[in-house]
This record gives C-alpha cells, sequence and structure tokens, in this order.
C-alpha cells in the first residue's frame, strides 16, 4: 500500500536515527575487543574512556537501536495489515520523545558524565540528564501503542466479527503490551530511587532494591527485543524462501506468543543468583520459569524449521523424501528478489542455537556460578540480540527502507554477504568468550592494562589467546556492518524508482485452526501480571525488610567518596581511617 | 497440533523438566547452591581472617574502590573457609578461579559461600563487577600452601 506524508517521514526516521548512533555503537564493540585484548593499553582513546565507551556500546545497541527499530517495525506492520492511518500528531511527538531522549542521554554519554553501563547499577549514580533521556525514550516507544495501535486493533475487530486479526499485527501487539508492563519496575527504579539521588533530593537509597526492580525489567526486555524477530521468521522468512511458502502452523505460533506473556516476567532473580539479600529459594522459582521461557523458543525453532522443510519441499519435488538434503535447497545467498532477506534470518537462526544452549547454562541455577559475571555472559547475549535480533533488525531496516523511499537496494551483492560475516565474526567471537569465561576471565574489564597486560603483577597468560581471537572475530564482524552500511546508506543515496509503499511478504498458513482461546488477549495478560506480582514479592520483601541493613549514598565512577555525602558514609570514612 | 508438533512440544518440555531436576539434585543433593539471604551478620567495616581450628576459618572480605581487604590470604591446604563479603561503597563482585565461589559485594548487605581447599596453589580472585575507574585492577588471591609443596 502506497505511504506517504508525516508517518513515512516519522518511520524512516525511526530507522534512519538509530542507525547513525549504531555506527558510534560499532565503533565503541570494536573498541571493546581492542581495549581488552591490550591492542590498546590506556583508560581512554581519542578522547572517550573505556567504559564511557562501553556504556556507549551497550545503551546505544541494545536500549536505543532495539527500541526505535521495534516501534519502527510496529508501525509499519500495523499499517500495512490493519489497512488503517496512524495519527500524525501521535507518531510526531512520539518520534520527538524518543530523539530528544536519546540526545539527553547521548550528550550524558559524550560529556563522561554517566559512565555507568547500561545497567546503571546504584550507587553509582549519572547525570540527571541520563535518566531523564531514558525516561523520555521510553515514554516515546508506548505512545504508539495507546493511541495508533490499540484504537486501530480495536475497531478493526468490530469490523470483522470472528476474524482472527493477522499473525503480525497480534506479534506486535502482545510484545509492546508486555514492554509496558515490563518497564512499571524499571520507572519505578528511576523515578523513585535514581532520578532523586542523582538531583540531590534523597542522600541515599537501598542498591539491592533498585537491583531488584531493575531486572525485572532487565530481562523481560531481552523478550520484547526477540519477539519482533520471532514475528519476522513466522511470517516474512517462509515465504520469501520459496516465495510461495507456508507457515506450518498459525496456532503454534499465537500459542508461542502467549507463552512468552506468561513466562518473561517471573524470571528477573536468574540474574541475581550470587546476590546477597534474596533468599536462594526465590532464586530457584525463578530458575524454573527461566527454563519454562524456553519452551515457547523450542515450540518457535520446531515450526520455523517445519515451515521451511514444507516450502522447500512442496517448491522442489526431488527432496521431497530427504531427511536432510532440502536444508541445501535453501538460499542462503541469493540476489533475487525479496531471498536476500533470508540471509539475514538464517544467519540469525544459526547464531541464535548458540545464543539458546548457553541462555541454559546461564539459567542454570547454581551452573550459573561457574559463569556469572564473566566473558561467558556477553558471549552469550551476542549471539542473541547481537545475533538473530540485530540480524533481522538490520535486514528489515534495509527493507522498509527500500520500500518506503521507493528505492532499488543498492549493493545487494554486499547486504548478502554481510550477515554471513557478522555470523562468522560472531560465531569465533561466542567461542572465544564462551572458553575464557570459563577460565574466570571478567567481563566489563579494562583488561588490557592489567590481567592482560604482561608487564602487569595482575597477569594472566591463560587469556591471552581468546582475548586475541575476539579481536579477529571483532574485525570480521565490524566489516560485515561496513557491508550492510554501504548497501543501506547506497539505497537512501540511490534516485527513487517508484513510488513509496509499505508491504511485507506474508506466508499463509498450512495449518490454520480457529483456536479462539490464543486470541482472547485478556485473560492471560491477567494471569502473566499476577505471575510477575507473586513471585516478586517474596524477593522485593527480602531486600527491603530482612537482607538489606542500611541504604546507600551515591558515588560517582572517579572517587572513593560518596557524592551525596550523608552522616553515615562519613562516619563510615573516619571508621576506614581509624582502622589505618 | 499434529503428531510432529505434538511430539516436539513433549520433547521440550521433557529436556527443561529432566534439566531443573538436574539443577535441584546439584542443590539439594550435592549441596551446589547459590547465596541466600543473610540476615545474622551485620555489614562490616573492615575485613580480617580468623582462625577457629587448624584447618577452619573464616574470611570477612570488604570490597572497596578499588581493593579488597584482606589483601592476599595464605591458608593451609586442606583448609575449610567461610567467606563474607560486603562492600564500604557501589557493587563490586568476587570470584575465586577454581571454586564454586561467585559473589557479589552489594553495600548494606552480607553475602555468604563456604570453600574447602583441597589442592595447593594461587587461587586468583578478580572484582568482576564494574565498580568505577579502578575496577581493572581492583584484585586479589588466597595463596593454598601444603601438600605436595611441603
Amino acid at each position: 500500500m502506497r505511504v506517504e506524508g508525516s508517518v513515512k517521514t516519522v518511520i524512516l526516521g525511526e530507522i534512519i536515527f538509530p542507525i547513525v548512533l549504531l555506527i558510534f555503537g560499532i565503533y565503541h564493540g570494536l573498541m571493546q575487543v581492542l581495549y581488552r585484548a591490550g591492542v590498546i593499553k590506556d583508560m581512554s582513546f581519542l578522547g572517550i574512556e573505556y567504559y564511557q565507551g562501553l556504556t556507549l556500546h551497550g545503551v546505544i545497541n541494545v536500549v536505543v537501536f532495539t527500541t526505535m527499530i521495534i516501534v519502527a517495525f510496529g508501525n509499519a506492520v500495523f499499517l500495512y495489515y490493519l489497512k488503517k492511518p496512524l495519527r500524525p500528531a501521535v507518531q510526531w511527538v512520539s518520534f520527538l520523545l524518543m530523539v530528544v531522549g536519546t540526545l539527553m542521554a547521548a550528550w550524558a554519554m559524550f560529556a563522561g558524565k554517566a559512565n555507568v553501563l547500561y545497567t546503571f547499577y546504584y550507587p553509582l549514580i549519572a547525570h540527571p540528564a541520563f535518566y531523564i533521556g531514558a525516561a523520555l525514550l521510553l515514554v516515546g516507544s508506548v505512545i504508539p501503542l495507546f493511541f495508533d495501535w490499540v484504537p486501530n486493533y480495536i475497531a478493526w475487530r468490530k469490523e470483522h466479527p470472528g476474524e482472527k486479526v493477522p499473525l503480525a499485527v497480534f506479534g506486535m501487539l502482545v510484545n509492546h503490551i508486555m514492554w509496558v508492563i515490563m518497564l512499571v519496575p524499571v520507572v519505578i527504579e528511576v523515578l523513585f530511587q535514581l532520578i532523586p539521588v542523582s538531583l540531590g533530593l534523597i542522600p541515599e537509597t537501598n542498591p539491592s532494591l533498585s537491583r531488584t526492580l531493575f531486572w525485572a525489567f532487565g530481562h523481560p526486555v531481552v523478550y520484547f527485543w526477540l519477539l519482533p524477530a520471532y514475528v519476522m521468521l513466522y511470517t516474512i522468512l517462509p515465504k520469501i524462501v520459496t516465495g510461495e511458502g507456508k507457515l506450518y502452523s498459525d496456532s503454534a505460533a499465537r500459542f508461542a506468543f502467549l507463552l512468552f506473556v506468561l513466562f518473561s516476567f517471573p524470571v528477573g532473580l536468574h540474574h541475581q543468583y550470587t546476590e546477597p539479600g534474596i533468599t536462594n529459594s526465590y532464586k530457584l522459582i525463578h530458575a524454573f520459569f527461566t527454563l519454562g521461557v524456553a519452551v515457547p523458543s523450542l515450540i518457535t525453532a520446531f515450526t520455523v524449521a517445519a515451515s521451511l522443510e514444507y516450502s522447500i519441499k512442496s517448491k522442489y519435488p526431488e527432496v521431497r523424501n530427504s531427511l536432510f538434503y532440502w536444508w541445501t535447497k535453501i538460499p542462503y545467498i541469493s540476489l533475487e528478489g525479496d531471498k536476500w532477506l533470508v540471509s539475514y534470518f538464517m544467519a540469525g537462526l544459526l547464531l541464535f542455537l548458540a545464543g539458546g544452549i548457553t541462555g541454559i547454562v546461564n539459567a542454570s541455577y547454581n551452573l550459573n556460578l561457574v559463569v556469572h559475571n564473566t566473558s561467558f555472559v556477553p558471549g552469550h547475549f551476542h549471539t542473541t540480540v547481537g545475533g538473530l535480533v540485530t540480524l533481522s533488525f538490520l535486514g528489515i531496516s534495509l527493507y522498509m527502507v527500500s520500500k518506503l523511499m521507493g528505492k532499488d537496494i543498492r549493493f545487494k551483492g554486499l547486504a548478502v554477504i554481510a550477515p554471513w560475516l557478522w555470523w562468522q565474526g560472531m560465531l569465533i567471537f561466542e567461542y572465544a568468550m564462551s572458553m575464557a569465561g570459563i577460565h574466570g576471565f571478567p567481563r566489563r574489564t579494562n583488561t588490557g592494562i592489567s590481567y592482560l597486560n604482561p608487564e602487569s603483577p595482575l597477569y594472566r597468560p591463560e587469556w591471552v589467546g581468546y582475548a586475541e581471537l575476539t579481536v579477529l572475530a571483532g574485525f570480521i564482524i565490524v566489516l560485515g556492518f561496513v557491508f550492510w552500511a554501504i548497501s543501506f546508506f547506497g539505497t537512501i543515496l540511490s534516485p527513487k524508482v517508484r513510488e513509496s509503499t509499505i508491504e511485507f511478504p506474508t506466508a499463509p498458513a498450512l495449518h490454520d485452526e480457529k483456536a479462539p482461546a490464543l486470541n482472547r488477549l485478556t485473560p492471560w495478560f491477567v494471569v502473566s501480571v499476577l505471575l510477575f506480582v507473586i513471585s516478586y514479592i517474596p524477593a522485593i520483601y527480602d531486600v527491603t525488610k530482612r537482607g538489606v541493613f542500611f541504604d546507600s549514598p551515591g558515588y560517582n565512577d572517579k572517587s572513593p567518596v560518596p557524592i551525596t555525602k550523608p552522616q553515615s558514609a562519613k562516619e563510615d570514612q573516619r571508621n576506614t581511617a581509624e582502622a589505618k | 497440533m499434529d503428531r510432529a508438533e505434538r511430539g516436539a512440544f513433549i520433547t521440550a518440555v521433557a529436556f527443561m523438566g529432566f534439566f531443573f531436576a538436574l539443577i535441584v539434585y546439584a542443590a539439594k543433593g550435592l549441596n551446589i547452591d547459590v547465596p541466600t539471604c543473610i540476615t545474622d551478620v551485620k555489614p562490616f567495616t573492615q575485613g580480617q581472617v580468623i582462625q577457629h581450628a587448624p584447618d577452619r576459618y573464616e574470611i570477612h572480605y570488604l570490597a572497596k574502590m578499588w581493593y579488597f581487604e584482606p589483601a592476599d590470604v595464605e591458608l593451609p591446604v586442606g583448609s575449610t573457609v567461610d567467606i563474607y563479603l560486603t562492600s564500604g561503597d557501589v557493587i563490586h563482585g568476587f570470584k575465586i578461579d577454581g571454586t564454586n565461589v561467585n559473589l557479589m559485594a552489594i553495600p548494606g548487605t552480607v553475602a555468604y559461600a563456604r570453600v574447602k581447599f583441597d589442592k595447593p596453589g594461587v587461587y586468583h580472585i578478580v572484582c568482576h563487577e564494574y565498580c568505577g575507574i579502578g575496577h581493572q585492577n581492583m584484585a586479589t588471591k588466597i595463596i593454598v600452601k601444603g601438600g605436595e609443596q611441603q
């Protein structure tokens, strides 16, 4: 369908703005491996400190880029499938809030006033602009749900009684409602703990409570990133793999999304296994649900594989009786029509396989003691959010830009190779980071000037080889990104060849039952919120009443003296001075 | 739901159930458990090593920007050590390489783990949570002496 005017401008803005920032995010990713391996043996490079660059890498790549691309894709999905106009005023307000918020947070990070990493653990405290900017970005991202998507969804349901809403709309709607729910704890943390301390309104707050609130958001958010990629795997991939493919089962897809609704929330304590202040049996309950949330991903793995098998076998009768040979007919590298997108999804899926396995290791309670806060963890999430999610978002960004601007994709060959370079680099990275992590290599550490520096008393030679391997991996990944960026910006700068449209290839369902229980969202969300609240009551009680003895003042990253200086901290300092 | 789908679903649930059973067995049967909520030890402002018996020790680790107190500790081989950990300022991490001790140091709380050093050698401890500009230099070690070394 044709798209013109401000809605087109906004969606393009929501794609191009975060991608321009992503260039900085990826640059700081490359800097990470260089610092950590000791290629750069310094605290800063070109005026940006190591931990400042790490903050930029995390915030830009997984907060700004993911959120804005998800809003852009959601807008396009609702527009295209429901055939109902989006409201320009709503779109502009949402977009401008996200841009202003991002710029505020970016200023704080580039100015070095927010070296707190993307988890911003209290008692480290950033400039208020960092928190307020992040809050504006989040507020901007939920506006389309309330004022565009839900009203259009309700109107569509009225006009189509008894019909199922298109699967892509279903997935994006479920995902954004989950987004609103998971924002509640982090908004409480930021509004009532971090901003007041940062502005100097209160001198101290409870760090364990802030961590618990953060992770009540911080793990569900990974499903917020992942589900849009699943939407693409269910609707676009089976169609384009042969041009006329089908989705194996529509109900299985909806069921998987609803299992995410149930199990995405009571899981955050698995980031806090090694923490004091929370009784371990509550952590074990969260471990149970975390393994539970692997089930919808395994269902997705089955449905996507079955859809590929069905589509390939109906197109190529010669592989109809093969068990594995049909895999060779998947167009992994193809320039024909929309088949270039297949390479993004297949490379992403093959990375996600590694990410799923390492994720189960991380989730496994006592097994987590071996890998917690080692490089095993970033190894894991670079194949999930840095693998399937990023690759499908890069692919769909290029796709949407070419449709919305009415342009042919330029340098298509580079665009097809890019995800495979990314895949190869990320596999090497995952291997090196996992192995080093099992040997205790810490994450988030400028190891080049201490542990990986032969002149330092802290030198740990057993980590050197793995760190050097990540440098190789980093260059391959960045080369993949450069190939993609040449195609992306080449497409944007090329002349317009047709009118601006938005459309998505959509696979019809092979098995398509009615399943009314899967199309009534309210009961699923009621159970989900109850499970969320109940699973967190004991943990919140522990970190407020039992395990935490006193609140703490805030610190910045440069000095061991608290910046909010309450009485108790002064006493504490006196005690330490006396002891010495 | 067709046969293949049902098979896949049951397999997925069975695998996850099996993994969970193994976790519970390791936690309750083999006593490899994660830290819990400590309510009877108050956060301390000084690190120290306390010897209760020839092979029984208690170490109070205080993590501060950017060092651990006590610094290097020497223990005889075969020692069983109760480790208590707190932080004097921001969040720190504490992992003893080659053991299952992996803790977070959070101000206002006390983390606890027990470990037995059966083999002599140097056990490195690094701070594995970002704690400010000096984070990469925050490390210490436990030197376990005796056994075949003597």
